[in-house]
């Protein structure tokens, strides 16, 4: 629907209530920050890129003929590294999340922030770290840093390495803490845990994630530098150590953390189905319930990451089993979404673009997650480009589609303005191609056998690996398509009415952009989450939920 | 939150049990129980942190949500130590086919 | 005198809720606490199921003695940090300001006393690194183990408690300057939360490194 006459910005607003670089270095608003997130994390994502770049270009080939072995080593440690710590943990619950939790719960702030404010400082303190390791030649071990290789025997950058990983571990402790305190104690009267958006749940599990396995990593990590640093054995074979013990406790923060990465994306997908299938989440307590369960669950699967590492057959039937587990509340999850959209009044915007595309995407990553779990059909697969092809699916098709699809969809709320919907639908489908073109042959060399982190391959496995790059590239300009129209937006884009969707949920009921405050007065929440009036209705009247009054 | 004041008598009390415990800990290790030592010296260290955290740290006068928060932290590690043991413990059990 | 309206957050609509998020934001940061040592115990579990005896016999090079009077300091500490906590609940300036002294002290004390336990093991080469030497040849490597456990769970713990007592210094000073009262009180309040967690922290330690090889019928190596 489109209005008669072209909405005004609000005069005042989060983004020009201050001007100059230190209202932004020194902001407590949690606007501000989660901008300042933004920036960062999209600065990481593309650094991760470029060494994905590099190593598809090797790829091209079947010889190692462009980079050197132990450079390729470097190239897909980095990426990994990069995009696991510095992008897909903090990029939705530190962007997304960060702006949206206080306005969906009707707060004006987190509960702490200038605790947030630290987080994203640093966060930044372990990302210069790590760039200092990248132009000191970066680390050969993968982002696995599996011992001992790390802590004796590479001679790369490991300990200022982990040492960045170490301190923006403390950003996502900090981040975890603050949404844990802000959801229990902050909630507008009236915002019981069963009103609130999926949004909220799937980050306050999320949050307990954040908040349990990071201190584990964080100690892991310490104890590596340490064996580096003074020799202590502690993982080192030859002197009593035990490799496997560094896999255990790694291990026990990075299963959970690759839910870290997903919980937050499958939040987003329920609000986008939800807004553009203008119905209530089908089975909204079941999906709040999983979120939690997912986070739970999550934790008692690691060892289904060492099945062929020596660990305790009987141990590994039990996390394979467990393994299985896991996978029913992500399903319960798809199952649920899926039914939303029967005899919903479907909208094909973009953000329901992406989140259909994540839905259809994560199922095929989650189904191959079973295969990995089953312990037979994994120790043909693990270690394999099947496994790369799993992770991908969850964490490109899912979650940065999920992303994509919240930036696209919060983009009015956060910048005033609207993107161009045919730049966006174009970027949607330029992603979705050249995600599948990357990743689908890798499922098939997978299972024909070709390892990772190899940089040469049969000569048979090349028209797989070609495919693979060429949808790498595609891939590429799909994310920097929307890189340049949402910057565009910002200064060319329609400004937008406060809930142009119209979507339910309490940060569309304020002005877009949003006042510093939030509000202008603390809501007082009567009504259920996601109570969609008929399109009619409101349309014509203007209510958009039971509790709006025409005026 | 506890609003409530806990008297400096309860704090003393404590603070002996906690004195006697630790004393009682030190005489039952020099006495040899096998596994028993370190199920005892658990089981002590365990009670003196309870003491320490139900009356020290108020937990007792807290809300619900405070002992869940502080229980989920123990057993998570529990969690953690658990199953970490398990593979150790378990390793000889079943072999894999044609394994070791 | 504090002024309750002026220690209110902007964010807040009340003291009570600023109470509540302040001291469940801590509960929480105790738990990751809880994990992060938990990582270290469970790096010890494991090699002390896996090398008893080596354990035990490197146990005894530990000073007993000196553990027990830091356990006991420790737990005195403990005392004077919840009557602080109860000086500021009932408006007692005198009695915060002198317990929060007397914590630092024995903070301090704890500290010297460790300081003088890791001298005394850097003198009998017992660091691990290339100046380790260890008696028994057969559990020289296992011993070097025990030791770096030792080092990593006592010195994390010392850094916590440095970090306390500069918290604690920080405390006297507002106290002295008449920021707390009974209305107002959360930051000696929280400040207590994690001292005694460091406490419970070493009630823990004591035993677990100190105490494991006394049954074994071997006198203390020290």
């Amino acid at each position: 629907m489109k209005d008669a006459v072209a909405p005004v910005l609000p005069r005042e607003h989060y983004l020009n209530v201050n001007y100059g670089i230190r209202s932004w270095l020194l902001t407590i608003d949690h606007k501000r920050i989660a901008l300042l997130y933004l920036v960062s994390v999209t600065f990481f994502f593309f650094l991760g890129g470029a060494f994905a770049v590099s190593f598809r270009l090797e790829l091209l080939t079947p010889q190692g003929d462009l980079v050197q072995a132990e450079t390729y080593n470097k190239l897909f440690s980095m990426h990994g590294i990069i995009m696991v710590w510095f992008f897909l943990v903090p990029v939705i619950p530190n962007v997304l999340g960060n702006f949206l939790v206080p306005m969906m719960i009707g707060a004006r702030d987190l509960a702490f922030p200038r605790l947030n404010l630290a987080s994203w400082y640093l966060f930044n303190l372990g990302g210069l770290f790590m760039l200092y390791a990248v132009l000191s030649g970066g680390v050969d071990t993968g982002w696995t840093f599996y011992t001992p290789y790390s802590s004796l025997f590479s001679n790369t950058s490991v300990v200022i390495t982990v040492l960045g990983i170490f301190i923006s571990g403390f950003a996502s402790i900090l981040t975890g803490l603050n949404f844990i305190v802000t959801i229990h104690t902050m909630r507008a009267p009236g915002m019981t845990w069963f009103r609130l958006p999926l949004f909220i749940w799937s980050h306050y599990a999320t949050s307990l994630i954040l908040v349990l396995a990071t201190p584990v990593l964080a100690i892991v990590l310490l104890l590596v530098m340490a064996e580096r640093l003074f020799h202590i054995g502690i993982f080192d074979p030859a002197l009593g150590g035990d490799p496997l013990l560094f896999q255990h406790l790694f291990w026990f923060y990075s299963h959970p953390a690759v839910y870290i990465m997903v919980l937050p994306a499958m939040g987003v997908v329920s609000e986008l189905i939800a807004t553009f299938s203008r119905k209530r989440i089908f089975g909204y307590s079941a999906v709040a319930f999983a979120s939690v369960a997912i986070a739970v669950f999550g934790f008692l699967v690691w060892g289904h990451h060492m099945f062929i590492t020596g660990q305790s057959v009987y141990g590994s039937m039990v996390f394979s089993f467990l393994s299985y587990a896991v996978a029913v509340p992500s399903a319960i999850k798809v199952f649920n979404w899926t039914a939303t959209l029967y005899k919903g009044s479907i909208a094909y915007d973009t953000p329901m673009l992406y989140a259909l595309g994540f839905i259809g995407l994560f199922t095929i990553g989650g189904l191959t997650g079973l295969f990995l779990a089953a312990l037979g059909l994994d120790v043909h697969v693990t270690d394999t480009y099947f496994v790369i092809a799993h992770f991908h699916y969850i964490m490109v098709g899912g979650t940065v589609m999920a992303y994509l699809g919240g930036i696209h969809y919060w983009w009015p709320k956060i910048s005033g303005r609207m993107y161009p919907e045919g730049w966006a639908k174009l970027g949607a489908l330029i992603v979705f191609v050249g995600f599948n073109l990357t990743f689908f042959p890798q499922f098939i060399l997978g299972y024909l056998g070709m390892p990772r982190r190899y940089y040469a391959y049969p000569e048979e496995f090349q028209i797989l690996n070609v495919m693979s790059s060429a949808g790498a590239s595609i891939l590429g300009v799909g994310y920097i398509l929307p890189m340049v129209y949402l910057v565009w937006s910002m200064r060319y884009g329609p400004s937008v009415v406060a809930n142009p969707w119209p979507a339910t949920g309490l940060e569309w009921r304020t002005t877009s952009p949003p006042p510093t405050e939030n509000f202008a007065q603390t809501p007082v929440v009567t009504w259920e989450a996601y109570e969609f009036m008929p399109r009619e209705e409101t349309e014509v009247v203007g209510k958009l939920t039971p509790a709006d009054q025409p005026t | 939150m506890s609003e409530k004041i806990v008297s400096t008598k309860v704090y003393i009390v404590i603070f002996i049990a906690l004195l006697i415990l630790t004393y009682v800990t030190y005489q039952i290790a020099l006495i040899d129980l096998g596994w028993g030592n370190t199920i005892v010296a658990l089981a002590i260290a365990s009670s003196k942190a309870l003491l320490v955290a139900l009356y020290f740290m108020h937990v007792r006068y807290s809300s619900r949500l405070t002992w869940v928060v502080t229980a989920g932290g123990f057993f998570w590690l529990a969690i953690m130590i658990g199953f970490t043991l398990s593979d150790y413990l378990t390793r000889g059990w079943l072999t894999a086919a044609g394994g070791r | 005198m504090s002024d309750a309206h002026s220690v209110l957050a902007h964010h807040f609509d009340n003291l009570e809720q600023q109470r509540e998020a302040g001291t469940l934001g801590m509960w929480i940061f105790l738990v990751t606490e809880v994990l992060f040592f938990g990582g270290l115990f469970t790096a010890y579990t494991i090699y002390r199921m896996l090398y008893p005896v080596a354990f035990a016999d490197a146990s005894l090079h530990l000073d007993t003695t000196l553990g027990a009077i830091n356990t006991a300091v420790l737990i005195c500490s403990s005392l004077t940090m919840a009557l602080a906590v109860y000086g500021s609940q009932v408006g007692n300036r005198m009695l915060l300001i002198l317990c929060l002294l007397l914590t630092i002290v024995l903070g301090a004390a704890f500290l010297g006393i460790k300081f003088t336990e890791y001298a005394h093991k850097f003198a009998e080469h017992l660091v691990p690194g290339s100046a380790f030497s260890y008696g028994k040849p057969e559990l020289r490597q296992q011993a070097e183990l025990f030791f770096s456990l030792y080092f990593a769970m006592t010195g994390l713990h010392a850094l916590h408690m440095v970090i306390g007592v500069g918290i604690l210094a920080v405390l006297v000073f507002q106290a002295w300057r008449g920021h707390f009262s009974p209305v107002y009180y959360a930051p000696v309040e929280l400040t207590g939360l994690y001292w005694h967690f460091v406490d419970i922290v070493w009630i823990f330690l004591f035993p677990l490194l100190y105490l494991i090889g006394l049954h074994l019928g071997g006198a203390s190596h020290v």
